[in-house]
């Protein structure tokens, strides 16, 4: 009974599979302004089968129907694939769609101009060139406006150098490096950040806390890497130009020619010139001092992927002339004399560099480079009666080799550096000469377990005949805790030589003395080098909110100092430079949020917190000039580019909490400030059109708000009386500045 | 006769060293889609004994390795990488583990390379 019922359902199938009932349907071409056309021979199958038919003259299409095989791909040179579920015996009418050429397609991955990476190692932030576009201008010094990982600070009243500081320390204890060859340190620390102009980098790099072994063991709090932009790759041709309403214009050009494929050469023009007498809020002395700076880079590249070779070489000339003090000063009769108080700083400085790289084309994972450079700074400047020359030349070299132990899990890096510095400073009638040399080796060593973790430990050993033998240990970890979600953890130390005068050249520009422990006879200025130790704990989560990406970050680092060189401003007669002896730290803690709120608009958050705390003579004391909490926040929005161009809005705002002033108690009541400054907002905003990919202009304002300090240089109408003094800075001089400008690109 | 035998096996070993190279660049095709899978793929054979490099690419499909002959062959990495679900070289990936690849991953379907794999990590 069974039996006979298997084969009667047997054939009831058979038959079923024999009757075939047959799918119908007519494939019809799209056309989208006239009628719709029959489609012949047009391919109809099952999908994942080999199950199929094509249509007839007239379009259509007869294929049996298959229980098994649901999917019916209906295709056809020149149209869009269709794939329908068969659900119905008669299909109907199927539309193919043609596939439009479009004349180009560019799909653009937008990456945000500021990116928080999960997987590197390190607290990496990195910048580019769009970022630098933001800033109002024009060089590095200013392209940190927009940023909230580092902060921007005035020097003094009438310098008006941009500073800039990261984890509540000032930039001499941040390493900076311009395509990971050291730059700004030594005599070019106080203006060396304007010295390089905005449009020539590509891309910045920022990374809080320890650092890598690799570029020397100076770096305490972070390291700031600039990379240009390399002739090979970068526009053929690039002009800027800019003006603002209190007289200063910059001009900015790059031409880049392919010599051959891989041979290309940059030709890099930036001047700049300040001519605007400004003195808004009658004090006598300029708010803005006056300038003229020509900058200079020839750059070839060589870049060969077929045999391995990479090289660079870089010659950069800078002429850079301030003038500043009373408007009254006249440079050719008051120079040096007390009729106006007057300064004058000169600048000329030359860089050559080089960079040689290969990569064993058999092994991807296996390189060496050898980077070299030399560069020569000589400042000649006045400060009314105060004198202050430096003359720096500076060596490096670094030889790296990279590989692997087994497999790329295990990354290493090694290598040997020399360096050497020449110092010669004059400081009214002392002159002070200064040779460091150090032969370096280190090694780093690079571990990733593939699933989440990673950590990046080195080690480097110097041999410095003013610092004398010593290891830097770096550790950086990070680890994947879920999804999209990173931790990370530093430690490292770092040590240097601090060139006081160079560092804080703004003491000039006072009645202050000048005083100098000379108790440890060290070797700097009679002081010990700067030791200290760096720690740090961040945590960054992407998300996925209402389809748009945010992040969220947090990090604490705490610097402990062993060893410092105290600038001790404290006594309002005096600036004094002595050892710790005690503590010195700084901790600050910064939250960040950043959020598409909606398309092509963008807002950034930012809360900091910092808690520098140093003992001084006069006991402990929050550093001056610090605020304890900063805010930040930046919108963005940009238009969709079309035919009619692009539009750009920027905003940016800072809050910055009181900030405490450096004790002027023992002043005359006239010249005495408060124990703290009010805080107060920044507010600078930029629109910008984009006419074409090669035309843009923009037009900003700094300081829109016009927050000025009141009374910013004490005792201004007695210049050369002991209580002058122009170092008690904590915001700007200047009132709101407004600008224009454009770029030109091919 | 010592020294005859002795440098008869330097020779050989030398010889053997020749031949087995501890660099050794391989090449050959993976399948697979998206992301994931490169994720898969690479870290699969990166985990291998004597794998010093891997690299796939999704578009081509292309598997680029630097093997030391003298720990593993070409053949083992090939089976190691079918062994989780992708196919490689002449070794097929056990169907159960295909089966269990997230639904973006399972490339023997050619509607899933149509998939938009960008949201992946």
């Amino acid at each position: 009974m069974r039996i006979i019922l298997s084969i009667l359902l047997l054939m009831f199938i058979c038959n079923q599979v024999h009757s075939q009932i047959q799918v119908k349907g007519k494939v019809l071409e799209y056309r989208s302004d006239k009628e719709n056309i029959p489609l012949p021979d047009a391919n109809v199958y099952y999908l994942e089968s080999t199950v199929g038919t094509t249509t007839d003259a007239s379009g259509n299409f007869s294929i049996p129907f298959r229980a098994d095989l649901k999917k019916l791909v209906i295709s056809s040179i020149g149209f869009r694939s269709d794939t329908l579920l068969v659900n119905r015996p008669n299909l109907g009418n199927i539309l193919l769609y043609p596939i439009v050429e479009l004349e180009e397609i560019i799909l653009e991955k937008r990456v945000a101009p500021l990116q928080k990476s999960l997987f590197s190692v390190q607290n990496v932030v990195t910048v580019d060139s769009r970022e630098m576009l933001k800033a109002a201008c024009c060089n590095l010094s200013e392209s940190f406006e927009t940023n909230p990982s580092v902060d921007v600070n005035i020097s003094d009243a009438v310098l008006g150098a941009k500073q800039i500081q990261m984890l509540g320390l000032n930039s001499p204890y941040l390493m900076f490096t311009q395509e990971n060859m050291p730059s700004i340190r030594g005599a070019s620390q106080i203006f060396g950040l304007s010295f390089i102009p905005g449009s020539w980098i590509e891309g910045i790099q920022i990374t809080k806390g320890a650092g890598s072994v690799l570029n020397g063991f100076e770096s305490i709090s972070g390291h700031i890497n600039s990379e240009l932009v390399k002739p090979l790759t970068d526009k053929r041709f690039f002009l800027n130009m800019y003006a603002n309403n209190y007289e200063r214009y910059e001009f900015n050009s790059r031409i880049n020619h392919n010599l051959t494929d891989e041979l290309g050469v940059g030709l890099y023009l930036h001047a700049n010139l300040r001519n605007g007498t400004i003195d808004n809020n009658g004090d006598s002395f300029l708010d803005t001092p006056l300038s003229k700076q020509i900058n200079f880079m020839n750059r070839w590249q060589y870049m060969d992927p077929e045999s391995g070779w990479v090289g660079y070489a870089n010659i950069q000339y800078l002429s850079d002339e301030k003038e500043l003090g009373q408007t009254g000063f006249n440079k050719d009769t008051d120079r040096l004399t007390t009729n106006a108080w007057g300064s004058e700083i000169n600048t000329s400085r030359i860089d050559i560099s080089s960079k040689l790289g290969y990569v064993f084309p058999e092994l991807p994972y296996q390189s060496f480079g050898f980077q070299t450079a030399y560069s020569n700074h000589s400042q000649d400047s006045y400060y009314g009666l105060n004198q202050y020359d430096i003359d720096h030349s500076s060596f490096y070299s670094n030889f790296i080799f990279n590989s692997i132990i087994g497999s790329t899990q295990h990354k290493f890096k090694t290598g040997i550096s020399l360096t050497h510095d020449n110092y010669d400073e004059l400081v009214n009638t002392d002159e002070y000469q200064r040779n460091d040399t150090s032969v370096g080796t280190f090694f780093e060593y690079t571990f990733d377990n593939l699933e989440g973790l990673s950590f990046v430990a080195g080690l480097r050993a110097d041999s410095h005949n003013n610092l004398g033998n010593f290891l830097t240990p770096r550790f950086h970890l990070r680890h994947s805790l879920w999804d999209k979600a990173s931790f990370r953890a530093s430690f490292g130390r770092g040590k240097r030589g601090a060139n006081i005068f160079a560092e804080n050249q703004q003491l000039f520009a006072s009645s202050r003395a000048i005083n100098i422990n000379n108790a440890n006879n060290g070797n700097y200025y009679d002081l010990n080098p700067e030791k200290a130790w760096n720690y740090g704990l961040s945590f960054i989560q992407k998300l996925y909110i209402w389809d748009r990406v945010m992040d969220f970050s947090i990090d604490f680092y705490r610097t402990q100092f062993t060893d410092q060189v105290i600038v001790d401003w404290e006594n309002p007669r005096e600036v004094s430079f002595y050892n710790l002896e005690g503590t010195s730290y700084s901790n600050s803690l910064q939250i960040d949020l950043n959020y598409e709120v909606l398309q092509d608009f963008h807002i950034r958050a930012t809360y900091k917190y910092f808690d520098v705390e140093t003992d001084y003579e006069s006991g402990r004391l929050d550093k001056p000039l610090q605020p304890r909490y900063r805010f930040f926040t930046n919108l963005n929005y940009e238009t969709l580019m079309d035919e009619h161009g692009q539009w750009r809005f920027d905003f940016t705002a800072n809050w910055l909490g009181r900030q405490r002033l450096p004790n002027t108690s023992d002043n005359p009541l006239e010249f005495q400030l408060d124990g703290h400054s009010p805080s107060y907002v920044l507010i600078n905003a930029q629109v910008t059109k984009v006419f074409s990919k090669k035309f843009e202009v923009y037009v900003g304002g700094e300081n829109i708000n016009n927050f000025t300090q009141t009374n910013p240089i004490l005792a201004a109408n007695d210049p050369f009386g002991t209580y002058f003094d122009s170092v008690i800075s904590y915001a700007p001089v200047l009132e709101s500045a407004y600008y224009i400008g454009f770029r030109y690109k091919i | 006769m010592k020294k005859t035998v002795f440098l008869f096996f330097i020779l050989l070993g030398l010889n053997l060293a020749h031949s087995q190279d501890k660099n050794k660049s391989v090449t050959f095709e993976v399948k697979g889609n998206c992301w994931m899978c490169k994720n898969r793929i690479e870290k699969t054979a990166i985990k291998m004994k004597g794998v010093k490099f891997a690299s796939w690419n999704s578009e081509s499909k292309v598997f680029k390795a630097i093997i030391d002959e003298r720990k593993c062959t070409v053949a083992d990495v090939q089976e190691k990488i079918a062994s989780v679900g992708h196919d490689s070289g002449e070794y097929v990936a056990p169907e159960e583990v295909y089966q269990n690849l997230p639904t973006c991953c399972k490339y023997r379907d050619p509607a899933t390379s149509e998939m938009d794999h960008g949201n992946h990590k």
